[in-house]
């Protein structure tokens, strides 16, 4: 199994066609990584079903940055 | 009778993503051989259609962009299918929005504003699609809308979107009068909550969805493919007989009391 860092990357690469390299766990999904609120919605799911978990609405809020969503997801692993 | 739609050309509207239910209603239409025609809301949503059109690996595919808040660009755009293919047999209308803040809590705190957005892109869309497409269908033809039983019935957080969904329904009804005389039909499925987008929107979907696991008769989610299969239906001449109608398709939900 790849590592959740590696997984959360390839998906945000995937949806939001950033280059990688902007993908650092600092980094906000709608303040660095242009990220609109659908885009958001999109991601969460996206998350859902890569790592086979329910996210929900409260917890989905949350999730700000991409560490938030790794740290969120190894919590539940 | 077949369910070969080979030779017949579909307006398929509301493509957001792979999850979309307009895109399981697509991929039926296209394995019963017909021409798909897509049109999309705004920029936004053109590269994601672009990608998943281009799976179809068919070139007579058409891709065209439609604001359907707008009486100007849903002529335009008619207008242009009538330019490219000239007649067309049905509309897949896939088409909802209303704001996130109105798909939670009480429904009675709805703004005229939230009121009016959501009626005129789920509701109104459909006439206003239904008048600009008339002459196209000059063979007869099949719209086709989506609704939910939170139009008829009240379902927690659903809110102002069931409110413009029973506006829909009535609409179902008013067209198919209108329309039956030029051999038009006009229907609605009803889907079982399915995980898109837009139901993503609506406040605690999550839950909706596990009722329905424990609940319904057939104790499944509804999937696209069903949803799909049965716009097939509706779309062939199967169904020749069937306007103003609303099918569930919902592994029977709708038929429980609470």
């Amino acid at each position: 199994m790849a590592d959740v860092l590696e997984r959360v990357t390839k998906i945000i690469v995937d949806r939001l066609g950033v280059e990688e390299s902007q993908v650092t766990l600092e980094a906000s999904f709608k303040d660095d990584l242009g990220a609109d609120s659908l885009d958001v919605v999109e991601l969460v799911m996206e998350l859902e079903d890569e790592f086979d978990m329910e996210i929900s609405d409260e917890e989905a809020e949350k999730i700000v940055t991409v560490g938030d969503a790794v740290n969120y997801i190894k919590s539940r692993m | 009778m077949t369910l070969s739609l080979k030779g017949r050309t579909y307006v398929v509207m509301g493509v957001a993503n792979k999850r979309s239910i307009a895109w399981g209603i697509a991929r039926s239409l296209h394995a019963a051989g017909a021409r798909l025609i897509f049109t999309y809301a705004g920029e936004r949503f053109k590269e994601e259609v672009r990608k998943l059109v281009d799976t179809l690996e068919d070139e007579t595919t058409l891709l065209l962009p439609c604001d359907v808040t707008s009486d100007e660009e849903i002529e335009k755009c008619f207008a242009e299918i009538k330019e490219k293919v000239g007649t067309i047999h049905g509309i897949a209308h896939c088409i909802a929005f209303a704001n996130k803040d109105d798909l939670s809590g009480e429904y009675m705190n709805v703004s005229r504003e939230g009121f009016l957005l959501a009626h005129n892109i789920s509701a109104y869309s459909l006439t206003a699609v239904a008048r600009a497409a008339k002459d196209l269908m000059a063979e007869g033809g099949s719209i086709v809308t989506l609704t939910y039983l939170g139009g008829e019935r009240v379902v927690q957080n659903y809110n102002i979107m069931g409110v413009a969904k029973a506006s829909l329904d009535a609409s179902v009804k008013y067209l198919a009068n209108d329309l039956g005389k030029y051999g038009i039909r006009v229907n609605a499925i009803s889907a079982g909550p399915i995980r898109t987008l837009s139901a993503k929107g609506v406040s605690d979907f999550n839950s909706i969805l596990k009722e329905i696991e424990e609940r319904a008769p057939l104790r499944r989610t509804t999937t696209q493919e069903e949803v799909g299969d049965a716009a097939l239906f509706l779309f062939s001449d199967l169904s020749r007989g069937v306007t103003g109608e609303i099918i569930h398709v919902d592994s029977g939900y709708h038929i429980l009391a609470r």
